[in-house]
């Protein structure tokens, strides 16, 4: 309404304050008050009813459409301008503003003081605002619309604030409104007088915006309800518009990561990764991501990762607009070069991690990690090279083989005792006989993880007559009662 | 070209148990022929010229080798090693990878797998590789599974199969450390000659000793064994 009140000013066509204005939106049967002024207000309009009725009751009354997209983007601008005061800020419905103060007020001389301040400064926007501080967002909401001026509510006194209040108060919609006051509950009070298992049975299948017990819940603080806050925009950007639509964004890349490396550059920032949108002509976006595997700001190097990226880009009928912003932006230091001219070595690792990773996927590009184990196949695991990983050596006293085949590989064994090594294997139609065997070394299975079924292994360091070296385990033993025969297995190679 | 001045086992009379290396292993690029495919002699080979605490490896596989001869696996390799395993498909990525990490100053080697004889390593992908590891010195390791020894600017080309291996201390019926037969076949930096190698992993010490089938032979033979690389 004031807002529409304060174009209309700025169009020198604004009624006087006398006249009753009312705002309309379309409804399912003719148009319904969206907003009404003070006059209107006076004149008994409710907001929600129809505007033909409105109508009948004040003959005089001033209908105007109402803007609601633009109500909801000045919102939230407004979300974004209130972050002067805490910084978690959040739109709560088409009228509301919600501040996460905790730990902020102290800034502007205590709650009260920061109320004052609020009002001061959303009227010098020409806005009038109904403010309330409570330790819920449930109970801000109710106090704000029904409780007294600039009510400040702390912990103890939730309670007692909230039962004199409307059950209106709760944010709850019409038809759970009606059948509360068809059922006599009309203060916040009488609903908590209920007993609570009585309440929850009524209302076991009814939505959080119908369900009174969770509002409830929600307004003393037994139900957590955070504030979480509206992404900030990107702080690091360069775009570029073009004149014309083109269909390659090559050459433009190099400007734009060296206009994005200035702007890191003089933050002290550098970015791990990089997002490239391409707008289309035809309403769609394309965009491609990098990442590196320590903060940069190198413009070569980061215009070198979208090498080959590129030509995924679906340039339809061409694109005029290429934003590239960096994100997860992590302060570096400047590094001085040594005096020979060469940089560190350590910064030629991560930037090779990050060519490798941008051209072949961060799955290819691995670090294997060892993890305490007694299982070969998980003694090790490969994380992505982009991850930093913190891994003291795990030490193990028998020897492991240099190569690890995966899956392991069955073979066909004779053998002259069944718990003994094998005496000649079949490993890929290739016969090979055993001349030395060191063993066994048991592992059992990790009882915490695998099935109850699996089998203990047997490992063998076999040596062929050729000389080659294997890793082979027997699975199981005979009669352990899990399953046939044991079978045996290549798992390793030995250097 | 001429056989660079250098000092072997085979100007002297049957010295075993030598411990530095007969062949000058620079930072250049090195071929490396299994005796077999799946024979993983060639690591261990390998690693025994890349000292434990040096700087991080990049190990670049192709596809087949990675499905036939599996994975580098730490706990065998040491855990103090920093690995940098890059797992590609086409032999095409698996040099491109290479020759963009032998450009990184602060690699301890560069080993790749390639499997067979893809057309696009030849000579040129080859010499591209052995420019490259000498201008960023880096040593460079191409382990070729199941190929021919054709064209190749490699520096070094060895041929290494496994043999028994030594007496283990303690249990007679157990491996011990591990042999190899090492063929250097095409050298530009030392003279050919054929080894067997003996790996001490406790004192991380390799031991080279002449490979002779039979006394009289070898010192027959070695006399024109000259063939360095031109």
């Amino acid at each position: 309404m004031e807002r529409w009140q304060k174009t209309a000013e700025r169009a020198n066509a604004a009624p006087p304050d006398d006249v009753p204005i009312v705002l309309a939106t379309e409804g399912p049967h003719g148009p319904v008050i969206y907003a009404a002024n003070r006059a209107a207000r006076m004149a008994g309009i409710n907001i929600g009813a129809r505007v033909v009725d409105m109508r009948a009751l004040c003959p005089d009354l001033h209908v105007e459409y109402a803007d609601v997209a633009g109500d909801t983007a000045a919102i939230n601008k407004l979300v974004l301008w209130a972050r002067r005061w805490c910084p978690w800020t959040v739109a709560d419905g088409p009228d509301g503003l919600v501040l996460d103060t905790t730990g902020s007020d102290h800034l502007f001389g205590g709650e009260a003081a920061m109320l004052v301040e609020m009002e001061t400064r959303l009227s010098l926007l020409g806005l009038t605002a109904q403010l309330a501080v409570a330790p819920t967002w449930g109970a801000a909401w109710g106090l704000a619309r029904y409780g007294k001026t600039r009510s400040i509510c702390t912990l103890d006194q939730l309670d007692a604030q909230l039962a004199p209040m409307p059950a209106t108060a709760l944010r709850l919609d019409s038809e759970t409104l009606l059948l509360l006051r068809r059922l006599g509950l009309k203060t916040i009070g009488a609903l908590a007088d209920i007993p609570r298992l009585s309440l929850t049975r009524r209302f076991v299948r009814a939505k959080l915006s119908g369900n009174p017990v969770l509002r409830l819940d929600q307004a003393t603080g037994t139900l957590a309800e955070p504030v979480s806050s509206l992404d900030a925009p990107p702080r690091f950007q360069a775009q570029s518009c073009l004149a014309e639509p083109v269909q390659d964004p090559t050459p433009h890349l190099p400007d734009l990561c060296d206009k994005l490396c200035n702007a890191l550059a003089q933050a002290g920032f550098g970015c791990r990764r990089l997002h490239l949108v391409v707008y289309r002509t035809d309403g769609e976006i394309s965009r491609v991501d990098v990442a590196t595997s320590t903060p940069s700001r190198d413009a070569p190097h980061l215009a070198r990762l979208f090498d080959d990226k590129l030509e995924r880009i679906n340039p339809g009928f061409g694109f005029d607009l290429i934003t590239l912003t960096a994100s997860a932006v992590e302060k570096i230091d400047k590094v001085q070069p040594r005096l020979d001219g060469s940089a560190d070595e350590n910064l030629h690792l991560s930037r090779l991690i990050d060519r490798l990773t941008a051209r072949f996927g961060a799955r290819s590009v691995t670090r294997p990690v060892l993890k305490e184990s007694h299982i070969p196949e998980r003694a090790e695991v490969r994380l992505s090279a982009l991850t930093k990983a913190q891994t003291e050596p795990v030490q193990t006293a028998n020897p492991r083989p240099i190569r690890l085949l995966e899956p392991p590989e069955e073979v066909q064994v004779l053998y002259a005792v069944p718990e003994g090594p094998p005496a000649q294997f079949v490993w890929r139609r290739q016969a090979h006989r055993v001349t030395r065997y060191g063993g066994p070394e048991r592992i059992a299975p990790e009882w915490w993880r695998d099935r109850p079924s699996t089998r203990l292994r047997d490992y063998f360091r076999i040596e062929d007559q050729n000389g080659r070296r294997f890793w082979m385990y027997r699975e199981g033993l005979h009669d352990d009662g899990r399953g046939g025969d044991p079978r045996w297995f290549v798992h390793g190679l030995f250097s | 070209m001429q056989c660079l001045p250098y000092t072997s086992v085979s100007h002297q009379p049957l010295s075993r148990n030598r411990r530095v290396s007969p062949v000058r292993q620079a930072n250049v690029l090195s071929d490396m022929f299994p005796a077999t495919a799946t024979d993983a002699g060639v690591i261990g080979f390998i690693l025994s010229h890349i000292p434990a605490s040096a700087g991080p490896i990049l190990w670049v596989q192709d596809r087949l080798s990675r499905k036939e001869t599996g994975c580098p696996y730490l706990p065998g390799l040491g855990a103090r090693r920093q690995i940098l395993n890059v797992d590609l498909s086409r032999p095409a990525d698996v040099l491109w990878a290479m020759e963009d990490g032998l450009r990184c100053k602060g690699m301890s080697a560069v080993i790749g797998e390639v499997w067979g004889d893809p057309p696009t390593l030849n000579f040129t992908a080859t010499k591209r590789l052995a420019m490259r590891a000498e201008q960023g010195r880096v040593p460079c390791w191409l382990i070729r599974r199941a190929a021919s020894p054709d064209l190749s600017a490699a520096r070094n080309r060895w041929r290494v199969a496994s043999l028994p291996s030594s007496p283990h201390p303690d249990d007679p019926h157990a491996p011990g450390n591990p042999r190899w037969r090492v063929d250097l076949f095409r050298s530009r930096l030392s003279r050919p000659g054929e080894w067997v190698a003996t790996y001490d992993p406790a004192a991380d010490r390799v031991d080279f000793s002449a490979f002779l089938r039979d006394g009289a032979l070898a010192e027959d033979g070695r006399k024109g064994k000259c063939r360095a690389a031109g």
